[in-house]
């Protein structure tokens, strides 16, 4: 049997399975999308309607000192303050040491150490948030007033929860400073060691520099995890807002607020309510800000290796 | 001009070196020296084990694992594998110049000043990096861009600049792994001229696979085959009238 001639075989064939795949995978992709915007109009039109009350102007939301939807002041800064103060704790927490755990398995680690450092970080990921808030209340708090004082620390503090939220975001930020580490080339490696370098010169002169810009996006996206973790601070950074750049008073985040909030019995009708959408709003704009910048920080890194 | 090749002082020797990759013997019973102010070629098929011998020359080899040498390998009258040895201060003394040039994401301006630096240099580190560059003749190329990236240079530039980061740190052996096998023939032919300059003052080591490069820039040359040195000698001599029927082998399959 032969085959026919060449020009027949170049002709188009029908391949219904390469049509079907391309057609889920569109309408997946397609599907997050609609769901995004979904989320976007909800927000915004809520946020909206909550603009449109009086009491509530762009103006004293962004500047106001004073957060109470009783007494109609809805000044957006107490919550904010909060939400930084601690994502600003998480994030020296999570920093430094997400950092050294990053260069530790990258340039450091045998496939031993790595083999059981890996895992328990792992686990560290997976524990559910409920259970890192339930820790900063019945140990790191009792802990704080132990051995700072009663008197210095409140029972629920912007401390406590900054402090467990950082150990929530370490496997995060040392997971990607590895991988960005781990993309180094091994020449640029070998290059230092050439010249009579140690290991701590090439990981920290070397490596660490090349791999900066995946290194600044991974603390991005830890920050970014900082500032829209809700369970811990609403469990141990305290309940009702509070003006204070004291860590070891209870201060109220944006996140915190919204779930006690919302999971109250609030009418669907109020202000109060509506007031929720704006602060999601603020937040949903700030976390995507920064992962923009991130996305953005990452694209750059990828230029320069390739 | 090889044919009254004299016997100079030695700069570093290997006495009887096996290596090993875990239970793979890369290089059998290896002796040689290579002498002050030489250039010795290292030449031999793919896989012979010239890249293997050149990375134990300053231990190299210690980051892979797996790695075992035994032997000596005498430099300033020490073996280099000796316990109380630092490898770190071997390589600084022995430096190594890659295949593929591999600046560092700094300036060019920081990509030579580095290893001086952390080498504790305490002449003038300006000027060190404006002699090293200009010894590798990169200087007019790269005079007006010094704080720029090193790796916006063409390919040939950043293996000069390497080079001039690699002599920077005043190292007394270098050791260069097929280093123009990655660029255009005319900055070939900078690198070329570029050894003969740099011979006056450092010893150097080359694997190469250009038999014209091997015969043009080195003093030595040596033979290599399934991890076995066969023949070592005057270039001259291992090209034109070698003793072992394998060299001649190797070298007329390669001419022709
Ligand atoms: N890291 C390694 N692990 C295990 N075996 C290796 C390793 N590096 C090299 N080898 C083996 O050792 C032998 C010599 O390799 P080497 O790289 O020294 O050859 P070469 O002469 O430099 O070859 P080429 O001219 O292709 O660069 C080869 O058989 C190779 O497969
Ligand atoms: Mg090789």
């Amino acid at each position: 049997m032969s085959l026919p001639a060449i020009h027949v075989q170049l002709r188009k064939k029908h391949r219904p399975l390469e049509s079907v795949i391309h057609g889920f995978l569109f309408f997946c992709a397609g599907f997050s999308i609609l769901i995004t915007t979904g989320i976007i109009l909800t927000l915004g039109f809520d946020a909206l309607r909550f603009f449109t009350n009086d009491g509530a102007d762009l103006w004293s939301f962004f500047t106001g000192t004073v957060w109470e939807p009783q007494i109609e002041r809805f000044g957006i800064l107490p919550l904010l303050n909060a939400t930084l103060m601690t994502s600003l704790i998480a994030m020296l927490v999570a920093g430094p040491v997400g950092l050294a755990i990053g260069i530790y398995l990258a340039e450091y680690a045998n496939r031993k150490t790595s083999g059981i450092l890996k895992p328990i970080l792992e686990i560290l990921a997976g524990i559910p948030t409920v259970v890192y808030g339930y820790f900063a209340v019945t140990a790191v708090t009792p802990w704080l007033q132990a051995t700072l004082g009663v008197d210095l620390v409140e029972f629920y503090n912007v401390f406590s929860a900054g402090l467990v939220m950082g150990i929530l975001i370490i496997p995060l930020i040392a997971s990607m400073a590895e991988d960005a580490l781990a993309a180094v080339p091994r020449s640029l490696r070998q290059a230092g060691y050439a010249m009579g370098a140690t290991k701590l010169e090439v990981s920290l002169q070397i490596t660490l520099p090349a791999a900066a810009s995946g290194i600044v996006a991974a603390l991005v996206l830890g920050l970014s995890r900082a500032i829209g973790e809700t369970m811990i601070v609403a469990l141990a950074a305290g309940a009702g807002s509070k003006f204070t750049f004291n860590p070891f008073q209870g201060a109220e985040t944006m996140t915190g607020h919204i779930v006690r909030i919302s999971g109250g019995d609030i009418s669907y009708q109020s202000v109060d309510y509506d007031s929720l959408f704006a602060i999601a709003l603020l937040l949903f704009f700030i976390t995507l800000t920064l992962n923009f910048f991130s996305r953005k920080i990452i694209e750059h890194f990828r230029e320069v290796y390739e | 001009m090889n044919e009254a090749v004299i016997a100079t002082e030695v700069a570093l020797e290997v006495k009887n070196s096996d290596i090993f990759y875990g239970d793979f013997k890369a290089v059998l019973n290896l002796s040689m020296a290579y002498h002050h102010r030489e250039i010795t070629a290292l030449i031999g098929p793919s896989g012979c084990g010239k890249s293997t011998l050149l990375r134990s020359l300053n231990r190299m080899n210690d980051l892979i694992p797996g790695t075992k040498i035994t032997g000596e390998y005498l430099f300033q009258g020490k073996n280099i594998y000796d316990s109380d040895v630092d490898p770190v201060q071997v390589r600084r003394w022995i430096g190594m110049v890659f295949q593929k040039p591999n600046p560092f994401p700094k300036t060019i301006y920081e990509n030579v000043a580095w290893g001086a630096r952390i080498n504790g240099y305490q002449g003038d580190l300006e000027e060190l990096v404006v002699t090293s560059i200009q010894r590798v003749a990169l200087w007019d190329e790269v005079k007006d861009k010094l704080h720029k990236p090193a790796l916006a240079l063409s390919g040939g530039q950043q293996q000069r600049l390497c080079i001039a980061r690699t002599i920077a740190v005043k190292p007394e052996i270098v050791l260069m792994d097929e280093p123009t096998s990655a660029l255009d023939p005319i900055s070939t032919a900078k690198i070329e001229d570029l050894l003969d300059e740099l011979k006056k003052t450092y010893t150097i080591i080359i694997v190469t696979h250009n038999m014209q490069q091997a015969g043009r820039v080195s003093d030595k040359a040596a033979f290599m085959l399934n991890g076995v040195l066969e023949e070592f000698g005057p270039t001259d001599q291992i090209f034109f009238n070698p003793k072992n029927p394998k060299t001649e082998a190797y070298i007329s399959g390669r001419f022709g």
